[in-house]
């Protein structure tokens, strides 16, 4: 069977070998392996600059790569434009900065992929906009524009927006960094019922409690490459490379 | 000596602490916050600077204003038809605005030497395009898109009809020679305007593209054609051009000079456009490609809507500057506007002291009425336009 056949049950969400990446002369990701399985939950760690951000940008092609291969679902991720879009519509992604259209309304955010890339209809896609608004618990801001919400609020819109294109995979880059500290919970609850409803995740983020709580692995990145992957409690308990014991102690109270 | 301080601060920390029991009472804000008063003092003499600013323009205004006033009103001539009415003599040594002559001249510098016959069809043409001007300009209008198909394909298609003229409808073939005044400078204007806006999103999106060979052809366009002053592009469009094309084909002279201002305007927008494309922030693209749109949906959806709203101050500049700039044509042997001004101003039978300044007196007040109705529409557009936009 080819590798476009895609989608059988044990197929992983995603497989990344040899992955290789540069800035100009920068190495900035280094021989990356990583297989997740379909429900998996994976939380990415590290310094800042070490590869976190960029390596989930390649995962979805809104980065460039030169050497190794990433496949998706099934698909192997090529320069082709056809396999790109289908790749990215497989996979739900929510950034540091929201990203939300300030010209669209929190309804039109939310419907706008599935009319355009989808071809649903108006109505339905409305609907759906809805039902992922309630889930996210805030249906009663649809008609208001983003820059009329808090930042919470927006960072749950742009979650709800992903999730209009019923993804198999949800990215999230760093989602609760650009928050007011009290506004960090409620995206991190929206996060936690996401995984509590078995959606294969893959979180680069600094929140460790959230880490220990729904991570069936963490990944920890230093400069570029992975440098230990492991379960939480022993992550947290024996890390095993200096490298990581020296993060922990310095973002662990 | 320092365990007293201590002490001290102590006890100061203690009286500093503070819960508040009932809730402050609003109070009426004083007068000089609120009502006329306060706006004569806030906006007018809130500085000595500003005192000083506010008496200058007084003064200024009270030098300027009153002799305008006696030429354009109270010593113009009213009525009258001929050169005589406007004349100096000794019961009138002043003799302000001759407004008859404009009145005389109005059908010539409205129409050039359109066939009288047929002026009825520049009135339509007139009429049409303020149907459709209004029908898009005005955002609450019903049915916005049919008027969006009306203004782009059916008016440009009637006004050709209608000013060109259309054999099989009876309405007779009337060559652009003899087209002049007003309706040749709207028709250039809104040609300009029309087509200048697609063509420059065209150019800047190809200018900021990622394929070479696209980039290059825009960027080389954009600034040839910026390099050159637009009398320049307008003769090249009108001398050169026929020399480079076959004997038996060549076209018209007003539809050369509109392609040459349609490129020009271009090139302009682009610019206009590419400031634009450059102010949308890259999370926008990565969100919009995250989703799976591709780059024409990015483009159409997210980024245009947002890039347009910020640049319409610069559009509606362009829009302004090539309104005027359509005076050029004139060079090319075109009688636009002012070019039947020009010739209405030099006829004997309106000759005398004061013909040529209301000529040009009434040319700069139609070309403001122009400029600034678009000026003002722009700003309101803007206002609209950013509600719930401030990020």
């Amino acid at each position: 069977m080819s590798m476009d056949a895609g989608a059988a049950i044990d197929t992983p969400a995603i497989e990344i070998t040899g992955l290789h990446k540069w800035f100009g002369a920068f190495h900035v990701l280094i021989d990356i392996n990583l297989k997740i399985d379909r429900g998996e939950r994976i939380v990415i760690c590290g310094p800042s600059g070490s590869g976190k951000s960029t390596l989930l940008r390649c995962i979805n092609r809104l980065e460039d790569f030169q050497r190794g291969q990433i496949v998706v679902d099934g698909m192997l991720l090529t320069q082709d434009v056809r396999r790109v879009d289908a790749v990215r519509r497989e996979i739900g992604m929510v950034f540091q900065q929201f990203n939300l259209f300030p010209h669209l309304t929190v309804l039109e955010n939310c419907a706008l992929a599935p009319i355009q890339v989808r071809g649903m209809p108006k109505r339905e896609a409305e609907q759906r906009a809805m039902h992922f608004l309630e889930r996210v618990k805030i249906p009663e801001q649809a008609g208001k524009y983003p820059s009329q919400l808090s930042g919470g609020q927006q960072q749950r819109v742009a979650i709800a927006r992903a999730l209009c294109m019923n993804p198999k995979l949800m990215m999230f880059d760093e989602p609760t960094s650009a928050l007011d500290p009290e506004m960090v919970k409620e995206v991190l609850d929206t996060m936690v019922e996401l995984a509590l409803d078995g959606m294969t995740m893959l979180v680069v983020t600094h929140e460790m409690t959230f880490a220990r709580q729904v991570a069936n692995r963490i990944v920890f990145m230093d400069a570029g490459e992975i440098i230990e992957i492991n379960a939480p409690v022993p992550f947290f308990a024996h890390p095993r490379h200096e490298r990581t014991k020296l993060f922990l102690s310095q973002i662990l109270p | 000596m320092e365990a007293p301080t201590v002490a001290a601060s102590r006890t100061n920390s203690a009286a500093v602490a503070y819960v508040r029991a009932a809730p402050a009472a609003a109070v009426l804000p004083p007068l000089t916050t609120v009502g006329v008063l306060a706006w004569f003092k806030d906006r007018l003499f809130s500085s000595v600077g500003s005192t000083v600013m506010t008496i200058l323009i007084v003064l200024l205004l009270a030098w300027i204003l009153p002799p305008l006033i006696d030429f354009l009103i109270v010593d113009a001539t009213w009525s009258g038809s001929d050169r005589e009415a406007c004349l100096p003599s000794p019961a009138r040594p002043e003799v302000g605005a001759c407004w008859p002559f404009i009145g005389d001249r109005l059908a010539y510098v409205t129409y050039g030497s359109y066939p009288v016959a047929s002026r009825w069809r520049v009135d339509a043409f007139f009429a049409m395009l303020a149907c459709g001007t209004a029908w898009l300009l005005w955002l609450e209008a019903p049915r916005r898109d049919i008027g969006a198909v009306y203004f782009f394909v059916v008016l440009p298609l009637a006004s050709l009809a209608l000013l060109h003229g259309f054999p099989t409808l009876g309405l007779a073939v009337v060559d652009t020679a003899f087209w002049g005044g007003m309706m040749v400078t709207i028709v250039v204007a809104a040609v300009g305007i029309v087509t200048s806006l697609p063509i420059g999103i065209v150019l800047a999106l190809g200018r900021r593209s990622k394929m070479p060979a696209v980039r290059l052809l825009c960027t080389l366009f954009i600034e040839i054609v910026r390099g050159v002053p637009l009398i320049t592009v307008l003769f090249m469009a009108s001398v050169m051009l026929p020399l480079f094309l076959p004997d038996t084909w060549s076209p018209d002279k007003l539809m050369r000079a509109l392609v040459g201002v349609a490129l020009f305007s271009s090139a302009y927008m682009a610019e206009v456009v590419r400031a634009g494309l450059q102010s949308i922030p890259r999370g926008q693209y990565d969100a919009a490609h995250a989703l799976g749109l591709s780059f024409w949906q990015t483009s159409r959806l997210i980024v245009l809507p947002q890039a347009l709203t910020v640049t319409i101050p610069n559009i509606v500049n362009s829009y302004i500057a090539l309104f005027k700039d359509t005076t050029l044509v004139f060079f090319v042997g075109i009688f636009d506007f002012l070019k039947t001004i020009e010739a209405a101003r030099a006829d004997p039978k309106w000759s005398t002291s004061v013909t040529s300044a209301t000529g040009y007196i009434f040319a700069a007040l139609v070309y403001f009425v122009f400029c600034y109705a678009m000026s003002r529409y722009a700003s309101r557009m803007e206002k609209r336009l950013g509600v719930g936009e401030n990020r």
